[in-house]
């Protein structure tokens, strides 16, 4: 298969990018998207030109790592796969393929196709855990969680971290990601303990990163590689506003944030 | 009351308080459309008439009619800021980006549709609400009721001009697909939503964003064939 | 080169090894664990699990990983489960049979007294990530569900969906989270190790190259942990993330690490077969796939015909036939050596004739296509994804493919290696799975030396430690470094 490649290159954080184009030939259906930008990246370094740079890392749709807006979609054509699950086989000969970085304020473009997504570990920081030291914790089958409780928090606890919701909301909101994590938690009973100043902290530093708010025009959902739901994004939003007028927590007279 | 202040300057804080107000308009909606299908009786103007006195002399009234001004400037006040936000946090746009794979256009397009219907609402207030208030409307008087400042009669002129017709069916165009997915994100907003009633919000949503303004526009649409003839 | 192999072993009697070298070993005060620096490189389920742990207990803990997030490690792409001796099911486990099965399936070449150990704190990991939040599947009754793995006749296998390493593995990131957010853990993300530094035969630090900016920076400490995974990507292929380099391991052993059992790479037998030249890496399918798919290929060479027009009794179901008392859930090795034999043969199916048959026709039949797509619904659909062929209608062809290194730098008991104050945790240890790791085992080691056992044995040494620090412009780093920069 023969493909036109339209790929944003940019040098650094501070540079101007530009949409280069690249002719590449004889790519096998079989091939996945990165293996096709692997051997544009081997005839650019054959060519002594600079590969492009994506981010990339198990190559088996779990890690999260891999990005790219490919056609106007983030992560592609499909559904519910991520780049590196898709494969060369969805996209017809002679296609020209555009592919741009994530664009976001909260995730500043490091170099071409790679953008810095520690915005979501600073949300995860702010206290998208269960404040539990190892050791000392009761058996595993002290408490028991019915099968859909489980099942609820385990299809929110699915997210990898990849950042296509951000990617395509209109507003940059990354209200499913934050909602995916504390649904997940405020569902189980070892999660309910900090469920308000969870809901209050992780929605603070949020707001702070810079995200856009949520117009739940349900995007997200449709193009996250898990499908995770817009009822979890409705869980969280309960979870707020019940911790905002229940919580412990007044502005200036107490850290949110105890650890 | 900081701890209030700081909850509604959030990004969610914000997101209630479009919810609250729409859910408010979306309720005088009902009423509003209610009174106005008296328009349809053909007797002179006489029931509306008695209607609009109603509304603007009873207290209860008068006191939602503040809290409606008052969601309609909050609703848009805040999607201003809220716009700005959400503006910011994408400086850069997509070269080229498939949105409609993944979201209807009237979801993406609040702001516009919500545009379309607040100049329709500075005409309409212009037109009927000022007058009603403040111009010097004829006064009709019905056996034995008194008085009744005649609004029907502006109405009716009103409605006789073809570009003012054709506004309010564009404009309910643009509440209608407004609705659409105003309805049922409010109800997502303030995290109403469970497999059991949400299907039921959805369909409600639905056909509330298709009947109401629907039975809005039909008004000067009737209005203005019957002019005709 | 001579070495004493001390491998500081405790006496006494198996079950008791580890409670009494607990007692034993020596303890760093509390208010003079701060006084402490320790590295972490790699933040998979060992790492995350042992920064955080030491984290809470104390430390300043420096972490490293070359991804752009600790929750990326490849950990995350396990599917399968985690093994724990916790007998919920009461078909007769216990912490020996545990130990039992993981030293029979390592061929008998681990150290007993590390294996025991793992059987033993098993039960406290899956206790320890219930309290975390991670969803582990459950019964209707709402207790926690097993099923049963290749090379165990009990069920003690816990699981999320097929998605148990990434739910551990986020279990593990949030602990360390929370120390980052404490401020007793600096993260470094994006950051790659080059070098180990020891000063005065001692690990003292390492030099790391920062990706973004490809700075080259020295970082000192008072003992190094490495946790960072297998060599399997020493081949050309295997089931490894791509940039899982084994830079790490190699250059502790550059610097005196000695390494152990290089040879035992586990050959998983559940991976999609090699389609093309410009493949970069090989995708796994769980092993629990055994539990319902039948393994066979055609009984005479260079049989062409598709599947569906191979009837009965022109397969060969060799597993079955071979090994009847386990059948399709032989151990790994015997799985994969025996695909291997047929395609040999000639016998081998696809493009290539190298894969096996793994068909679910039976299972569809015997307990209907929708249970078949809750159980592997998700590896049915990855299938699908990468081969375009559907599962479900036409047998899914699988090959052996490199997977996991048993094999690693060589520990002690306190899982320290041949560098004082050098540690190797998990994967890039090798003292845990002899010559062959079984299934639902590598989550539980991973857990049990970041979360249980370093936490304790990093004391011993540190005890006997000045706090001193050294310099990053001593004469050791700066050589490492600059031999970095030639």
């Amino acid at each position: 298969m023969d493909f036109t490649l339209k790929i944003w290159r940019q040098k650094d954080a501070q540079s101007q990018g530009q949409f280069k184009t690249y002719q590449l030939t004889g790519i096998g259906a079989d091939n996945s998207f990165m293996e096709m930008l692997d051997e544009l990246n081997e005839h650019l370094i054959k060519n002594n030109e600079d590969p492009v740079h994506f981010d990339h890392d198990c190559r088996e749709g779990i890690c999260g790592t891999c990005s790219l807006y490919i056609n106007g979609r983030p992560h592609g054509p499909q559904k519910a796969i991520t780049t590196c699950q898709l494969h060369m086989r969805s996209f017809k000969d002679k296609d020209t393929i555009t592919i741009e970085p994530w664009r976001a304020q909260t995730f500043p473009v490091i170099r071409d196709l790679v953008v810095d997504r520690s915005a979501f570990d600073r949300i995860i920081q702010s206290g998208g855990y269960i404040s539990v030291n190892t050791g000392g914790v009761p058996d595993a089958n002290e408490t028991p969680i019915t099968t859909s409780k489980a099942n609820n928090a385990m299809d929110a606890a699915s997210c990898i971290g990849c950042g296509a919701c951000v990617a395509v909301c209109k507003n940059a909101s990354a209200m499913l990601f934050v909602a995916a994590k504390i649904s997940h938690l405020a569902q189980l009973p070892q999660g309910k303990v900090e469920a308000e100043s969870r809901a209050e902290s992780m929605v603070a530093q949020m707001d702070k990163e810079g995200f856009g708010l949520c117009t739940n025009t349900g995007a997200c959902s449709v193009e996250c590689p898990k499908e995770i739901s817009l009822t979890h994004i409705a869980r969280l939003n309960r979870q707020y506003y019940k911790a905002k007028q229940a919580s412990d927590y007044i502005p200036d007279k107490e850290e949110i944030h105890e650890g | 009351m900081s701890w209030l202040t700081e909850a509604l300057k959030s990004s969610l804080g914000r997101k209630l308080v479009m919810s609250f107000t729409g859910l408010f308009l979306i309720l005088f909606l009902v009423g509003h459309m209610l009174g106005n299908t008296l328009l349809f009786f053909d007797d002179g103007g006489q029931a509306f008439n008695e209607y609009a006195r109603f509304m603007t002399s009873t207290p209860i009234i008068q006191a939602l009619s503040l809290v409606t001004y008052a969601s309609i400037i909050i609703h848009a006040v805040y999607s201003i800021v809220i716009t700005r936000i959400n503006r910011r946090a994408r400086p850069i746009q997509y070269a080229l980006n498939k949105a409609s794979a993944s979201s209807p256009w009237y979801s993406r397009n609040m702001g516009i549709l919500g545009t379309i219907v607040l100049i329709f609402l500075v005409v309409h207030f212009r037109s009927f609400w000022y007058e009603m208030r403040f111009g010097q409307l004829p006064v009709v008087n019905y056996d034995g009721s008194g008085e009744f400042k005649d609004l029907y009669s502006i109405v009716a002129e009103s409605f006789k001009q073809w570009w003012y017709v054709l506004l309010y069916v564009v404009a309910m165009i643009g509440l209608a697909f407004h609705l659409s997915h105003g309805f049922k994100s409010a109800f997502q907003t303030l995290g109403l939503t469970h497999k059991k009633y949400t299907p039921l919000i959805e369909g409600v949503g639905l056909w509330f964003s298709i009947v109401v303004p629907t039975i809005f526009a039909l008004i000067p649409v009737v209005m203005f064939i019957k002019s005709l003839g | 080169m001579s070495m004493k192999f001390d491998s500081k072993t405790p006496g006494g009697p198996l079950e008791d090894k580890w409670s009494k070298h607990i007692f034993d070993i020596k303890l760093v005060n509390p208010a003079n664990k701060r006084k402490f620096d320790i590295i972490v490189v790699g933040t998979g389920l060992a790492g995350a699990s042992a920064a955080a742990t030491l984290a809470e207990l104390g430390y300043n803990i420096k972490a490293f990983c070359f991804q752009d997030s600790p929750r990326r490690a490849h950990s995350i792409a396990a599917q399968g489960g985690i093994n724990a001796a916790k007998n919920y099911q009461n078909d007769g486990d216990s912490v020996y049979r545990l130990f039992y099965d993981t030293i029979k399936g390592g061929d008998y070449r681990s150290r007993e007294a590390n294996v025991y150990r793992l059987a033993e704190v098993s039960e406290n990991i899956i206790d320890q990530c219930v309290a975390q939040g991670v969803p582990f599947a459950r019964e209707y009754g709402g207790l926690l569900a097993n099923r049963s793995f290749g090379g165990a006749q009990v069920s003690r296998t816990f699981y999320a969906r097929g998605q148990t390493g990434q739910q551990l593995l986020l279990g593990a990131y949030s602990a360390l989270s929370r120390q980052v957010a404490n401020g007793k853990v600096q993260m470094f993300p994006r950051t790659e190790m080059l070098d180990l530094v020891v000063v005065d035969g001692h690990a003292r630090g390492i030099i790391a190259r920062n990706l973004i900016t490809g700075k080259i920076v020295s970082y000192s400490a008072h003992a190094v942990v490495l946790a960072t995974g297998g060599y399997g990507n020493v081949f050309y292929l295997s089931t490894n993330a791509m940039a899982s380099n084994t830079t790490a391991i190699w250059r502790a052993h550059k610097k005196g690490a000695l390494f152990a059992n290089p040879c035992f790479t586990q050959i998983h037998p559940t991976c999609i077969p090699v389609s093309g030249d410009h493949q970069s890496k090989l995708t796994l399918m769980s092993e629990s796939l055994r539990n319902d798919g039948r393994v066979w290929v055609p009984k005479t060479k260079g049989d062409n015909r598709i599947p569906a027009d191979i009837p009965e009794d022109e397969r060969d179901y060799f597993l079955e036939r071979r090994y009847p008392s386990f059948g399709n859930l032989v151990p790994r090795d015997v799985a994969s050596r025996n695909a291997k034999l047929v395609c040999d043969e000639g016998r081998g199916v696809g493009a290539t004739g190298l894969a096996v048959y793994l068909d679910f026709e039976d299972a569809i039949k015997r307990i209907g296509r929708d249970t078949i797509e809750s159980k592997y619904g998700n590896l049915f659909d990855m299938y699908k994804q990468i081969t375009g062929e559907n599962p479900y209608e036409k047998p899914m062809r699988i090959y052996p493919a490199v997977h996991y290194t048993m094999g690693g730098l060589w520990v002690d008991y306190n899982l320290m290696t041949s560098i004082p104050g050098c540690y190797a945790l998990g994967e890039a240890n090798f003292s845990d799975h002899g010559a062959n790791r079984l299934g639902a085992s590598a989550l539980m080691q991973g857990l049990a030396d970041g979360y249980f056992v370093i936490p304790y044995a990093i004391g011993d040494y540190l005890a006997t430690r000045s706090y001193d620090m050294v310099p990053t412009d001593h004469p050791e780093f700066l050589k490492a470094e600059h031999s970095k920069n030639t």
